[in-house]
């Protein structure tokens, strides 16, 4: 099934230099109003690699992830796309990115197929190659048979795998994909890892965010704890969980949990 | 449970003012207008007591009927207006119905209209002081004709979003429903003349309206003061028996609609059909274009500008009449109005223009599409509409100045409305709701950008619009022709000039339009 899914292309993309970090993220920071929502993020995400990003809700994953992506402009810092400052050169480092956003609409008055193919004509990219890969894509999601139907009409899971396959259309070098999983059923989510494991060992970089520790445990190499705005541990998924798992782990450094006898009064018996 | 039910009302009327200054600032606004109304009517009303009895009840009657009919009707035009108290959103409480009907009556009391109603209906008292027995009655058919407003405005809203589950009727709703209210102005009018023309007309009106659950109930006072107290009591039993009815029928379908939430039949389709896509250039201005000429036909926000198009057409022709008036300016004021619309796009695709974000379209082609998606139908439209009045009153010589200030406006609209859209958001229907949901708040910004924009755009357009005056004044043709070339050049330029800078503004700032338009949600 993976094989459906366009390699990332080198040839498409001259600017993208070797040796160089996929996304490197240098002590961005951003504040609204009194809240400090990201606190100096510091992140290296090598090629290759299959990076999570974990935390509490309300963590700065989303904020971190959309300033690193060129949605939200930093107050302080840097993001780098295989060397190409993205807020330097925004258009060079969007063309090496395929970007998955939470929390977004979409255009939902088109269908599926017109969504995806929207994508790829917005990307430049040209109709035979956009028409193609789109039905490649609507294959590998299982979304064939709800092609013309309008996304507004889309399930929240269906919602989620469009916007998928509107971020693979052009296949970047990396993939930033917000909660790629939420509320998409286990049978699509097992075909999304099976795509996402295909395109990271033909050479793509994948940073997810999630709040799924076995989920990341499982399926990344590399993985960032994040709360508060700052980075608490980073590396691979080994060197930050060490004997524990990597939820347990997680507990241990976001702290928070409750170990008290609480809630007594809702014991049935 | 019913104190419950107000504190909750009262909590999120609190609330929303929280959200933000601007937010505050409309509230503040729309309060002052309330208050400004509420005055007039209160003094008018006191007033009104010393006319003799027929004229009181004239007024009363029909001016009430009206209040009725407006708590009846504005809840169907607009749906989802105030949906604080939504009935769906307490399906999951086991809530006496008893308890929620009342909650949900005197909830919907607290608020601007709830309390001007209210108040106006007691204001009534004071109109019949003179005739104490009068006075009384009012006092009492008054608290019932307010329930009756909002009871009946409850039943409605209940009735209609049962059906408001599935999204095509809501797309249809919202414009159907809006054909009435254009043809609000020349009703009114009509009614006017009516009243202008037989000094009898509001009358004989008042006397129908007064066998109408809608005016029953402000008719009785007036019988008493007539010394029929007999009538009165036949009319206060109809509408009180109209409220009991109501209440009856809103309780079963609020009843209803506890029990079966809202669902949307789908029908799955596959794919094959690109549809403007498959047609237009491959490139990222064409795919906008179609992008935004197929969100013209089917979102229902930009449907509803395009379907006021014709009505337009019909206004100017029945109000003005063929021969004078705007009628011959119908092609100027349609290019005027077609240009404006599309200075809102980028609030209007809300958080959906992250995608045109992160594909890192460059701010040219993101103004060229739209513009040109526009002017495939706006065109073509505003010339016909421009050709066809002057043949219709045989003026077939005012063609080329009619044309100059056209094509003029419509490039030079478009022009600026590219650059404003780039520069200004404000908050707008979100994508699916209905059309005429004017979210609270930053109206003030909207209207301030709204009305400088078209000073703006008169400004620009000075050239032809004074060699067009100077035509008309004169008779020179050659001034038609001058207004014609000059309108079209200066058109031209300031289209480009517009997308141009335009397209400079959103490649600077285009992550902060995406912050500020994900504001409002």
């Amino acid at each position: 099934m993976s094989s459906l899914v366009p390699p990332p292309s080198d040839e498409n993309n001259p600017e993208a230099k070797a040796g160089t970090a996929a996304l490197s993220i240098r002590g961005l920071a951003k504040r609204f109003g009194e809240k400090i929502a990201v606190n100096g993020v510091d992140l290296e995400v090598p090629p290759g690699s299959f990076y999570g990003l974990v935390g509490p809700n309300g963590a700065g994953k989303t904020t971190t992830l959309s300033m690193a992506t060129g949605l939200l402009r930093p107050d302080f810092g840097q993001a780098l796309v295989h060397g190409v400052d993205v807020w330097a050169e925004p258009l060079e480092a969007k063309k090496l990115m395929g970007i998955l956003p939470d929390g977004v609409r979409l255009f939902d008055r088109l269908t599926g197929e017109q969504l995806v193919t929207y994508a790829g004509l917005l990307r430049g990219m040209d109709r035979e190659t956009v028409m193609e890969r789109t039905g490649d894509l609507l294959r590998a999601l299982d979304l064939t048979g709800d092609a013309g139907t309008l996304v507004v009409d889309y399930s929240a899971g269906m919602t989620k795998k469009i916007a998928l396959a509107s971020a693979l259309i052009h296949a970047p070098k990396l993939l930033v994909l917000d909660e790629p999983f939420e509320s998409v059923d286990p049978v699509s989510a097992a075909n999304i890892r099976d795509i996402l494991a295909g395109y990271v060992h033909s050479g793509g970089s994948v940073i997810v965010s999630s709040h799924v520790m076995d989920l990341v445990q499982r399926m990344c190499d590399h993985v960032a704890v994040i709360a508060a705005g700052t980075v608490l541990a980073a590396g691979t998924v080994d060197e930050v969980r060490g004997e524990a798992t990597l939820e347990e782990r997680f507990v241990e450094l976001v702290g928070g949990r409750n170990t008290s006898e609480g809630l007594s009064w809702l014991r049935t018996s | 449970m019913v104190a419950d039910l107000l504190k909750l009302k009262l909590l999120l009327l609190r609330n929303s003012f929280k959200r933000s200054t601007a937010q505050l600032i409309g509230v503040i606004l729309g309060g002052l207008y309330g208050l400004g109304l509420l005055s007039v009517i209160v003094v008018a009303l006191v007033l009104l007591g010393t006319a003799d009895v027929s004229l009181i009840r004239t007024i009363l009657v029909i001016g009430g009927s009206a209040a009725v009919l407006g708590w009846i009707i504005i809840p169907i035009a607009a749906t989802g207006i105030d949906m604080t108290l939504d009935p769906a959103r307490f399906v999951t409480f086991a809530i006496p119905m008893r308890q929620l009907l009342a909650g949900l009556v005197l909830g919907g009391l607290l608020g601007i209209p709830g309390v001007v109603t209210l108040i106006a209906a007691l204001a009534q008292v004071a109109t019949w002081i003179r005739y104490p027995a009068a006075a009384l009655t009012a006092l009492v058919c008054g608290l019932v004709a307010v329930l009756l407003c909002v009871v009946a405005s409850r039943l409605v809203t209940t009735a209609v979003s049962s059906m408001t589950g599935s999204r095509r009727f809501k797309d249809v709703n919202g414009i159907v429903a809006f054909i009435p209210l254009i043809f609000l102005g020349p009703i009114i009018g009509g009614v006017t003349a009516g009243f202008q023309n037989s000094p009898g007309f509001a009358a004989s009106l008042a006397d129908v309206l007064a066998w109408t659950p809608l005016g029953v109930l402000w008719a009785a006072p007036a019988d008493v003061a007539a010394g029929e107290p007999g009538l009165a009591v036949v009319r206060f039993l109809i509408g009180a028996a109209t409220l009991v009815l109501f209440l009856v029928l809103w309780s079963r379908s609020l009843g209803h609609a506890l029990v079966t939430p809202p669902y949307n039949a789908v029908t799955k389709r596959a794919g094959g059909n690109l549809g403007w896509l498959g047609r237009f250039p491959s490139t990222p201005a064409g795919a906008i274009a179609a992008r935004a000429l197929t969100y013209w036909l089917r979102d229902p926000r930009y449907f509803a500008s395009l379907i006021v198009i014709p009505f337009i057409a019909v206004l100017l022709y029945f109000s003005g009449g063929a021969s004078g008036g705007g009628f011959a300016f119908l092609g100027p004021i349609t290019a005027f109005l077609l240009a404006w619309s599309i200075s809102a796009d980028i609030s209007y695709d809300n958080t959906a223009f992250s995608l045109h974000l992160s594909t890192g379209v460059s701010g040219r082609d993101d103004r060229l599409g739209r513009a040109a998606a526009l002017l495939v139908f706006a065109l073509p439209i505003t010339l016909v509409f421009t050709v066809v009045p002057p043949l219709i009153t045989g003026r077939a010589e005012d063609l080329p100045v009619l044309f100059g200030l056209s094509i003029g406006l419509l490039l030079t609209g478009t022009g600026l409305a590219s650059v404003v859209s780039a520069r200004y958001t404000y908050n707008v229907p979100l994508p699916g709701e209905s059309a005429f949901k004017t979210p609270p708040g930053t109206n003030f910004t909207m209207f301030a950008v709204q009305f400088i924009g078209w000073f703006v755009m008169l400004l620009l357009a000075l050239p032809e619009i004074i060699l067009a005056i100077v035509y008309f004044v004169t008779g020179d043709a050659l001034f038609g022709w001058l207004t014609l070339v000059i309108g079209s050049v200066l058109g031209v330029i300031l289209l480009v000039v517009g997308i141009r800078s335009g397209g400079r503004w959103y490649d600077r700032r285009a992550p902060e339009l995406l912050l500020s338009v994900s504001a409002n949600r």
